[in-house]
């Protein structure tokens, strides 16, 4: 292994010096994090600050009858013990639901339980001490009463008539539920020459940031402001929540996010124990601290998946697929999150099963159910690995049934390239995809035909191995028609403001936030190209309301595709604005001058006219030399928002290959490939790590990650040992392509990458499964994880 | 009030003297009472290897160490190994090549890569990825980080031939 040097790659965007797109340039941000200098919320301290813990409910539903505080007021350190009733007149409740989620409906809820608690780890009361530890002595001496309820915690049943309702007021335990019915299902099928059908199983799985949730909340009485220290996704949005139920104005609130210890969409919602924070600051006037410890993450951070998916596939001898039909059933917890909701990731399952397919003829059906388990929502590729796995299970299945290799079948069906634009059968647009260039590339990258070989090499000494295959789509850089237009104030636009200081050097501020995807560096290598200056003179500032433009922050694949394209766009606006400055001092026109690596230059000849620097020093310090009636503007702002298309997909093909151990049912990754289409590549080397970490997050769900619960609601692994994540050692090496389709909705043609790897992964790692195991007559693995006892029960071993 | 104790301890080549708590982990004197967050807290019971730190030598999990056991101990934190320039080629290779994300992990997996490097091991990556399996990295997936630790390896071995 040779690193190599940032090379510059033959995807450039502009020929123009200073161009950085396509180039794989180092992050701005890195040596702090090498060197141990970063600044995450848990390593922050304030004056006056004091820590937080909470006492959580045992149970997973129960009736609080009484409260009993007063020996834990007299413990060491101890400032305050409050009560959910007590907090409850300084933060206001939510519900989470979007409109344009037809139905969804949710209860209220309070940021500590009130007299109802509906699951494990839901907070009942709060210590504020000194220190950690000295609240958490102070817990243990609180006495609650509880009267136990019967908990919901099987989905199946969640709706039955003698299940008890969680929440009375709505009636009953459903949640959402959404139907779908394209083309003429039932003649696809009655006309097929074989329909297969199958259940999928998707456990419960959580994202594991390394930093958990963590977070500071300071209201300053004499500037009446709430400064919010956090490590979140969405700073805006936070600012916007915390403004709206402790009844302050927006601008009352700054929410402040410096590093961030990974996130995957775990801190990109509200958590009803950090509004309690919030409000813990306001009620006692000085700075509260929460820092969410690895125990409390298990039971309390969002939990996500869980869905048991039936699926139908129809196909014609020829290869040709018929029809989809799914029924997708999720339970959530006993609230929708606020304020995203926990209808969206059903909501996906049923917008993209079938996606990559020219198939018509697709009916689904789902429905969202309440359980008193910890609450479920939005995690990395939403919904993505749920609908690829039951839509590529389901054509490996029926490949294998009419006796059709896995590739040849999906080139059957895949759209074709030049189709485009298209509308698949459940209404989602796709502007330009490029299912077979990616498949293609897959299929040379990974030697297709000598893997055959070797895997029928193998079978003869007995070694199981297995090639599997998924290709996918992703959604990515939505418009606002992912929750601005459901009511929710979660900004879809994104800005940029660049400026120019006083030394020549560049300022960006930008509304996307950074949690190690690498959006400083893009943002920088945006700034930098388009106003064509070197990368070490942007500086880039991020995640502060009060510094930044609104935006809506780091989530569903959108920092590079939106932020990226602002900034673009504003560097752009910056270099006229100089241009125009430096043409006024030099008594020429700005068309004849260009920014060439700095420095202003006749544009053609590039001789050197003025630097950076100079322009600078006049306009800011000597405007009185400029020509009567100019007035240099070094500041610009831009915005971006997609228009033309509500999402922008993107699309991909991943391999594994892996041996299956038939006595053990260990499952050996021995590699796994991915081509995928993101548009233009901003950064290659960003992009594919992107890739590379996602595909490893599928894996665990694939293979390890399962949130276990008894049937009384109680999480049975909820700690690090118990709950197994990917480790080095476990994990492939993974190879990484591209087909670049741009969109044409941006200058840029960036589309997002976060999420590509994530989706693809575990429905690929289940089809070389069963690809593995399918001489051996084993049943079809189809539900996830794929533990070892799984593999042998398939084989009939156990 | 519960038991203190004075201890006297190297941290980062400096002395220091401390009356800790004796419930106190190494991780939390070593941020809470020095300020060196540099090592993390991820699970705060032995598993993730965020809180990574070298004490007489060995790299061990702060969260497992009580700081009352390090009476007498040296102690070497990310801050410390940075600053003495020991892993400098080590932290240029996952700069260079994007093993790290968040960076939560990173001072951890860097001081546990180091101790394999220090072995005269790390060229072959399957031994590498055997050994930072203690260290959890939830962004990476691990590739690029067996590329750094790798690359590192095998330029200390044209070095030292």
């Amino acid at each position: 292994m040779k690193i190599v040097d940032d090379v510059p790659s033959p995807l450039t965007a502009l020929d123009r010096p200073n161009s950085y797109i396509g180039r794989a340039v180092p992050r701005p941000n890195l040596k702090r994090l090498t060197q141990g200098r970063a600044q995450y919320v848990s390593d922050l301290v304030l004056p006056r600050m004091a820590h937080v813990a909470f006492l959580r409910s045992p149970f997973a539903h129960a009736r609080i009858t009484s409260i009993d505080t007063s020996a834990a007021g007299k413990a060491q350190g101890v400032i305050a013990i409050v009560t959910g009733a007590e907090l409850a007149k300084v933060i206001t409740p939510w519900v989470g639901v979007l409109t344009h989620l037809k139905g969804l409906k949710s209860a209220p809820q309070n940021a500590m339980a009130i007299d109802h608690a509906c699951w494990q780890g839901e907070a009942v009361c709060a210590v504020i001490a000194r220190t950690r530890a000295e609240a958490e002595d102070a817990c243990e001496l609180i006495t609650v009463d509880y009267e136990e309820l019967t908990p919901v915690t099987d989905p199946e049943t969640a709706l039955d008539a003698d299940t008890p309702v969680i929440h009375p007021d709505l009636g009953d335990n459903l949640a959402f539920a959404r139907s779908l019915d394209a083309g003429d299902v039932d003649k696809a099928f009655a006309q097929s020459d074989a329909v297969v059908e199958t259940t999928f199983i998707f456990g419960r799985h959580t994202g594991v940031t390394n930093e958990p949730r963590s977070i500071i909340a300071d209201w300053n009485t004499g500037d009446q402001r709430l400064t919010v220290y956090q490590g979140t996704q969405a700073p805006h949005m936070m600012q916007n929540l915390y403004g709206k139920h402790l009844g302050l104005e927006e601008h009352q609130v700054r929410v402040v996010t410096k590093d961030v210890g990974g996130s995957f969409g775990i801190k990109v919602h509200s958590y009803a124990d950090e509004m309690a924070v919030v409000a813990l600051s306001k009620l006692l006037k000085r700075p509260i601290k929460f820092v969410a410890d690895r125990l409390e993450s298990f039971v309390t951070d969002i939990h996500a998946r869980d869905h048991r998916v039936t699926g139908k596939i129809g196909i014609m001898k020829d290869g040709t697929i018929t029809a989809f039909e799914i029924d997708d059933l999720t339970g959530i917890g006993p609230y929708s999150v606020y304020p995203r909701t926990s209808g969206i990731e059903a909501n996906q399952v049923v917008n993209l099963v079938g996606g990559p397919y020219a198939c018509p003829n697709y009916r689904a059906h789902a429905r969202v159910v309440f359980q008193n388990k910890n609450v479920m929502s939005q995690y990395r590729a939403v919904g993505h690995p749920i609908a690829t796995a039951v839509t590529e299970g389901l054509v490996d299945l029926a490949a294998a049934k009419i006796g059709m290799d896995p590739v040849e079948v999906r080139r059957k069906n895949l759209y074709a390239d030049d189709a485009y634009p298209v509308t698949a059968a459940s209404g989602i647009k796709f502007e330009q995809l490029s299912h077979h260039a990616t498949t293609d590339k897959l299929v040379a990258m990974m030697d297709y035909e000598a893997l055959r070989a070797n895997q029928e090499q193998a079978r003869k000494k007995g070694i199981y191995r297995g090639i599997g295959f998924a290709s996918f789509i992703e959604v990515t850089n939505p418009s606002a028609a992912f929750y601005g237009v459901g009511g929710a104030r979660i900004s879809a636009q994104d800005g940029a403001t660049v400026k120019l200081d006083g030394s020549g050097a560049i300022f960006c501020h930008t509304g996307v936030s950074e949690q190690g995807q690498g959006a400083e560096a893009v943002i920088a290598q945006c700034v930098a190209s388009s106003f064509g200056v070197s990368l070490d003179k942007v500086r880039v500032i991020m995640g502060d309301t009060d510094n930044t433009p609104y935006g809506g922050g780091t989530w569903a694949s959108r920092a590079a595709g939106i932020g990226g394209e602002a900034a673009w766009q504003a560097g752009k606006a910056l270099r006229e604005n100089v241009l125009a400055a430096a043409a006024s001092i030099l008594q020429a026109r700005p068309d004849d001058l260009d920014i060439d690596n700095g420095i202003v230059v006749d544009k053609g000849t590039k001789t050197e006219r003025i630097t950076l620097s100079e322009v600078a020093r006049i306009c800011y310090f000597r405007p009185d030399t400029l020509p009567p009636g100019f007035q240099a503007e070094l500041v610009a702002t831009r915005h971006y928002v997609p228009r033309n298309w509500p999402f922008s997909f993107t699309n991909g093909m991943q391999a594994s290959y892996l041996e299956v151990d038939t006595d053990t049912g260990f499952i050996k990754l021995l590699k796994h490939w991915c081509v995928e289409d993101c548009g233009t590549v901003i950064n290659p080397q960003l992009v594919d790590e992107q890739i590379r970490g996602g595909i490893v997050q599928g894996l665990g769900g694939a293979l390890f990650e399962n949130c276990l619960y008894d049937e009384r609601g109680q999480m049975l692994n909820g700690n690090m040992a118990d709950y197994l994540v990917p480790m080095a050692m476990e994990m492939p090496d993974m190879e990484i392509g591209h087909v670049v389709s741009p969109t044409a909705d941006s200058e840029l043609g960036a589309k997002g990458a976060g999420e590509a790897g994530t989706a693809g992964a575990p429905a690929c790692v289940m089809n070389a499964i069963n690809d593995a195991l399918r001489p051996l007559g084993a049943e079809p693995l189809t539900q996830m994880p794929f533990t070892p006892g799984r593999v042998l029960r398939a084989l009939g071993k156990v | 009030m519960t038991p203190h104790y004075d201890i006297t301890l190297t941290v980062n080549g400096e002395r220091v003297t401390a009356h800790v708590e004796g419930r106190k982990s190494l991780v939390d004197f070593l941020r809470e009472d020095l300020t060196l967050t540099g090592s993390h807290v991820g699970c705060e019971h032995g598993v993730c290897g965020a809180c990574s730190v070298r004490v007489n030598g060995a790299v061990l999990r702060g969260c497992l160490l009580l700081a009352v056991q390090c009476d007498g101990a040296v102690v070497e934190t990310i801050e410390g190994v940075s600053d003495s320039g020991e892993i400098a080629d080590l932290q240029d290779a996952f700069e260079k090549r994007n093993a790290l994300q968040c960076g939560f992990c990173t001072p951890g997996m860097l001081l546990t890569a180091q101790e394999l490097l220090a072995s005269g091991k790390g060229t072959d990556r399957d031994e590498i990825r055997d050994y930072i399996s203690g260290n959890y990295c939830r962004c990476t997936g691990y590739h690029a980080i067996v590329d750094a630790v790798q690359a590192v390896a095998q330029a200390r071995h044209a070095a030292s031939e």
